[in-house]
Order: C-alpha cells, then structure tokens, then sequence
C-alpha cells in the first residue's frame, strides 16, 4: 500500500534481506529438526492456512465465522475419499492423490457456496450463530456416514505422492538425513502456505480486498458506492471455505488419520482465537496467530515436567492442553482489550507511528 | 396420539427451559448490542456452584447461591471485561466474549473433569400418570418454573424502572444517558440477570432424564444460541417462541427417531440447527426480530 512508497528504500531493502534468510532457514530446519519439531511446524502451517482463510471473512469482510471447522472437516474427508482405493470398505474413488487434494478444496469451496443464501445476507454474529449449525450438522454427518467418513472412529489418510514422489513414511536420504514424512510434508506445507499467503494478501491489497474492507467499515456506504455486498460477503465465505478445505487436507495428511471428534466447536473457537490474537485482517496476523495457537499446547506437552502449574494429563494438575486453552483464552480478551490491532498490528504501529486509513 | 401428547409436552417443558437461556442472551444484546457467546459458561457456572454445594446446605439454598453465583459471574464478565473496551465496535466484543468463554468453559470442565454431578433435586425420577400419559416431575417443575419466572421477568422489563432504563437504553442509549439511564448499571444489571437466568436453566438442563452436570452440557446450552437467532436477537417474544419451537423439534426428532433411522442417530441435538437455518433462509432476521433499517 502506500506505506511502502514512503518508506526509505534501506529499510525495505532491509525487510527483503530479512524474508530471505527466514525463508533459508524454513528450507534449511527439516535436516536439523526432530520430528516432534516438524510436526509442531507442520501444524502450524495448516492452521495458519486455514486461519488465513477465516481472517479474509472475519477480519477483512467482518463476517464472524464458527462454522470453519466444518470446512477442515470437508476438506479432510473428501481429501480421503477421492484418494483412497477403498480397501478398508469405505467408499474410496483411487484417484491420483494430487488430483483428490485438488477435489477437496473445490467441494469445500462448494460446500460453502450451498451456505451462500444464508452468508450473503447475515452479518457479524448473527452469521457467526448461523454457522454454528455447520459444526453440528458437520459433526452429525461424520459420525453417522459410515460409508464415507469411518464413523466414529475415522478413517486412514493415504498418503499424498506428487511427481513419482510419494510423502510416506518410506525413508530417502537427502544430504545424509534421512527422510520421513515429516522432512517431506515440511516443503509441501511451506509451498502451500506461502502460495495461499501470496494469493490472499493479493486479494485483500486488489479490488476485492478494498470492497471487502467497505463492507466491514460501512455495508450501506459500500453498497451506496456500488460494491455488490450480498455477493461479496458470499464470496469471501466460499474463499475461505477453501482455504480451510485446504488446511484440512494437509492437518489430514500430518495426522495420517481423520476423526470427528476433532473437527469439533473448539477447532472453530481455536481459528477465531487465533486472528484475534495475530490480527484482524491482514495475512502475517493470521499466520503470527496460527503459529501462537497451535504450538503452544505442544510446547506445553513437551516441557510439562520442567514447567510450573502444569502436568502430565491424568495427574490431577493442570493438562497441558487445558494451560494452553487458559493462555489463548486470556490472549484473546487481552489482546483485543489493550493490544486493538492483535499481535502484528502493534508490532507494525511501533514501526510507522502514524497509519493511513486504520481509523475506524 | 398418546405418545405425541407425552413428546409433545416433554418438548414444551425443554423449549421453556431453552426459553430462559435464550431470555437471557435477548436481554444482554438489547442491553449492550454485544452477542454473549460466554453463555454457555455462565450456565455452567451455575450448575457447578449449586453441585458443589447442596450436599452441604442443602438442594434450595444451593440453587440460590447457584442462581447468584451466576449472576455475580455474568456481573464480573461486564465489569472487568466488557466495560474495558474502549473501541465501538460491537462484533469485537462478541470475540471477545469467546475467549471469556474459552477461558471459563476450560476452568470449569477442568474442575468437572469426567465425573457426572447430580444437582440434588428433590424431584427425583418421579413420574406423574394422567390417563395414558407419562410426564416426569422435574418437566413439570421445569414447564412451571421457566414460566414463572419469564412471567415475572417480562413484567420487571415492563412496569418496573430497572427494565424501563433497560428499554431505554436499548431504545437508544444516548438519549437514555442523556436522561439519566446509569447505561453502566443497566448493562451490569443485565449481565447479572442473564446469568441468573441460565443457573436456574442449568438446574432443568440436568435433571431427570439427563444424568446430571458433565462437559457436555455446554453443548446442550449452546441450544438455546439457535433458538434466540431464530426468534430474532432483539426480541424477547422472540426469545420465547424461538425457545419453545427449538424445544418441541428436538423433542420431536428425539421421540420419533426409530422412523427416521436413515437420517442417522442423535438427530434431536441436530433440529434446533436444522430449524434456525430453515428459518434464516426464509427470514434472515428471525421471526420476531427488527429488519435492519437504516438512514444513510
């Protein structure tokens, strides 16, 4: 925006070096990195997709969305029944694995377009009560279309395999590391996270991104000024669908094996939290949030012994999924309470004292 | 034609039940305009608090300090959370209600954990025989109660001068503090209220035939979110016949269930969904709600 033609050209100069060696580092952790690191980073990578996504409708378009586990949901399973070969005796079409991940953000792209009727003309919370009933309708379909979804107890994930390579569990060794699924879906993750990164930040800088924002400032004077609003907000609703479809296909292809129970109302309060925290509206929010939400409970798995108040689940103290749910809880009230802007906005008001266009 | 009479009544009975949950979250949005997502909670807190204590003091003083324990909860939330807010935007305010929400239900199932509360009613499972028809006590305590209760709380709303600043100010709140409304109190009043509310809903939520307070009684909670959409958020006629529809559906589904096994099992926690968004597609602002107007 025109912040950056302000800007001295040494600090975005700078700011290029900066992304740069980060992006160095991402490539260069698999081959350093222990599973249990990977798989934290590959967790966040999913999430931060499918917060991307939920951060287009709630924080740029000021729709409230509780329905975006519903979309992972989709995503995941449609993933498992375009790709399996149907030897378990669930439903499976044996399609090339790439073209099934395809399939499954386009039906979760559908999936949300069927909601169009409701999401173009509901706003802010009544739309967020609206969606509730995607979670529960979601949730009853899972555990009762045995045919497609395992039931209860879900069904396996086949593995993804692009270009003759398949991202199992099959060792390669590159460089004298050897390669499991983790080290392979690591570079899949980073592709996908920062294509969807790239094309969000796209439409929220576009045309789009500027109507959406109308929307969310003033739905009458964005209509007044010739923005159609019904078909916007439905719209964003079906973008970010896919992108949760999206994030559900790569949390399906990190888990190995879909259930329901996860893609329950707390997966959906987890993505409100995180771009409250992270941000409102912009992609690195959603991404800093994604990261804050989802590693947290598993850095508080791993180091349960050395830290105070929290224990090993079953013990009697603090679970450390329980100590993470009261960190991001209290992070949400306190971040939208004395941080308006979430994580990335302060951080970006600290660089550029004043901001165009930020008042509300 | 029995059998629909006993579902029937059963259903009323829940829907009045979802009713005063539903009351509760209409007076918090006339109130403030914030959608209390922590209602959920807040029932919850009142359930634990009269679990916790009437093996003690005993099933009636308990509820009470249910009851107030709720409202001093809902009370704390407005006063240390809602009224920080400096910004004017009501949607963030509903976020935020979420991690108050994430925050209470996680220390109370924490609390909770596996085990299942009885709340200690003096109902029992007693079962009342009219003729061919069965209804257990605690429904009719619970078809009774909610009714007293919504009777007394629409009076209040009407004729006394808490619940004409309470309209007022949902009217509009700066003429209202313009002519004295304490808008602070009024809104504190009305989180104390709601969360009174949904103690004594908890109570009804958890009694025979349900096996008592558990986790998963937020989830039932969470019911009466549908039925307050449905009705319209700021209407409390709304809040009743939405209440009382979602009600009879599930009891319905539930009742009917064995002939409608190819939909699946556990459809009844499915109607009230089914019928708010039923309803939002034909009329996106409830059935009793205001349609947005609005002078540009």
């Amino acid at each position: 925006m025109s912040e950056a033609l302000v800007k001295p050209l040494r600090a975005v100069r700078s700011r290029t070096y900066v992304r740069a060696a980060g992006g160095v580092v991402l490539l260069a952790l698999p081959f350093y990195l222990d599973r249990f690191w990977l798989q934290a980073g590959l967790f966040a990578m999913a999430a931060a997709i499918g917060a991307i996504g939920i951060n287009l409708l709630t924080g740029a378009t000021g729709q409230l969305s509780m329905g975006h586990a519903f979309f992972l949901a989709v995503g995941a399973y449609a993933y498992c029944v375009f790709a399996a070969d149907g030897g378990d005796g669930l439903t499976g079409l044996g399609l090339p694995t790439w073209l099934a991940a395809v399939l499954a953000v386009l039906v979760a792209g559908v999936a949300g377009g069927l909601f169009s009727p409701i999401s173009g003309r509901l706003s802010g919370a009544y739309l967020g009560i609206a969606t509730l009933a995607l979670v529960f309708i979601g949730q009853h379909v899972m555990f009762n279309a045995h045919e497609l979804t395992g039931g209860a107890n879900g069904r396996d994930v086949p593995p993804l395999s692009l270009f003759g390579l398949t991202f199992d569990d099959r060792e390669l060794l590159v460089a004298a590391v050897p390669f499991g699924s983790a080290e392979k879906l690591w570079y899949a993750g980073l592709v996908l996270l920062t294509a969807g990164a790239l094309f969000a930040r796209g439409v929220l800088r576009g045309r789009p991104g500027r109507a959406m924002n109308a929307i969310r400032d003033h739905r009458i004077a964005a209509g007044v000024l010739g923005v159609p609003v019904a078909r916007h907000r439905a719209a964003v609703f079906v973008l970010s669908s896919m992108y949760a479809g999206l994030a559900g296909v790569l949390l399906a292809l990190v888990f190995q094996r879909t259930v329901p129970d996860y893609f329950g109302i707390t997966l959906s309060l987890e993505y409100l939290a995180m771009i409250v925290i992270g941000g409102l509206g912009s992609v690195s929010g959603a991404v800093a949030g994604a990261v804050f939400v989802s590693v947290l409970p598993q850095l508080l798995t791993r180091y349960s012994d050395a830290l105070p108040l929290v224990s090993a689940p079953g013990t009697g103290g603090i679970a450390p999924g329980e100590a993470s749910r009261y960190l991001y809880g209290a992070a949400v009230v306190l971040v939208v309470l004395f941080l308006p802007g979430g994580l990335v906005g302060t951080a970006v008001r600290r660089r550029v004292t004043t901001q165009p266009g930020e008042e509300r | 034609m029995s059998t629909f009479a006993e579902i029937l009544l059963n259903g009323l009975s829940l829907g009045s039940v979802y009713a005063l949950i539903a009351l509760g979250f209409v007076v918090i949005f006339r109130a403030t305009e914030v959608v209390n997502f922590a209602h959920a909670s807040l029932l919850l807190a009142g359930g634990y608090v009269t679990a916790v204590l009437h093996d003690d003091i005993g099933f009636w003083p308990a509820l009470l300090a249910g009851i107030a324990g709720a409202a001093l909860v809902g009370a704390a939330v407005e006063f240390l959370v809602m009224r920080r807010y400096r910004g004017g935007d009501h949607s963030v305010l509903a976020i935020v209600t979420i991690g108050v929400d994430i925050l209470l239900t996680t220390e109370l199932t924490r609390r909770m954990g596996t085990d299942v509360l009885t709340l200690g009613d003096p109902w029992g499972d007693a079962v009342l025989r009219l003729g061919p028809i069965s209804l257990a006590h605690t429904r009719i305590a619970a078809l009774v109660a909610a009714a007293l209760l919504i009777t007394a709380f629409l009076l209040a709303f009407r004729y006394t001068s808490w619940g004409i600043a309470m309209r007022a100010a949902a009217e509009s709140a700066e003429t209202a503090a313009l002519m004295g409304v304490r808008l602070g109190r009024v809104s504190l009043g009305a989180w104390a209220v709601a969360g009174g509310l949904a103690a004594v809903a908890a109570l009804f939520l958890t009694v025979f035939p349900t096996p008592g307070l558990e986790r998963a009684t937020s989830l039932a909670a969470l019911k009466a979110f549908p039925a307050a959409i449905l009705g319209g958020l700021d209407s409390t006629t709304g809040a009743l016949v939405g209440g009382l529809l979602v009600g009879v559906t599930e009891s319905l589904a539930t009742g009917y269930q064995s002939d409608l096994t190819f939909l699946g099992r556990g459809l009844g926690d499915l109607a009230p969904y089914l019928v708010m968004v039923a309803t939002l597609l034909v009329r996106p602002a409830g059935l009793f709600g205001t349609k947005e107007l609005a002078r540009v």
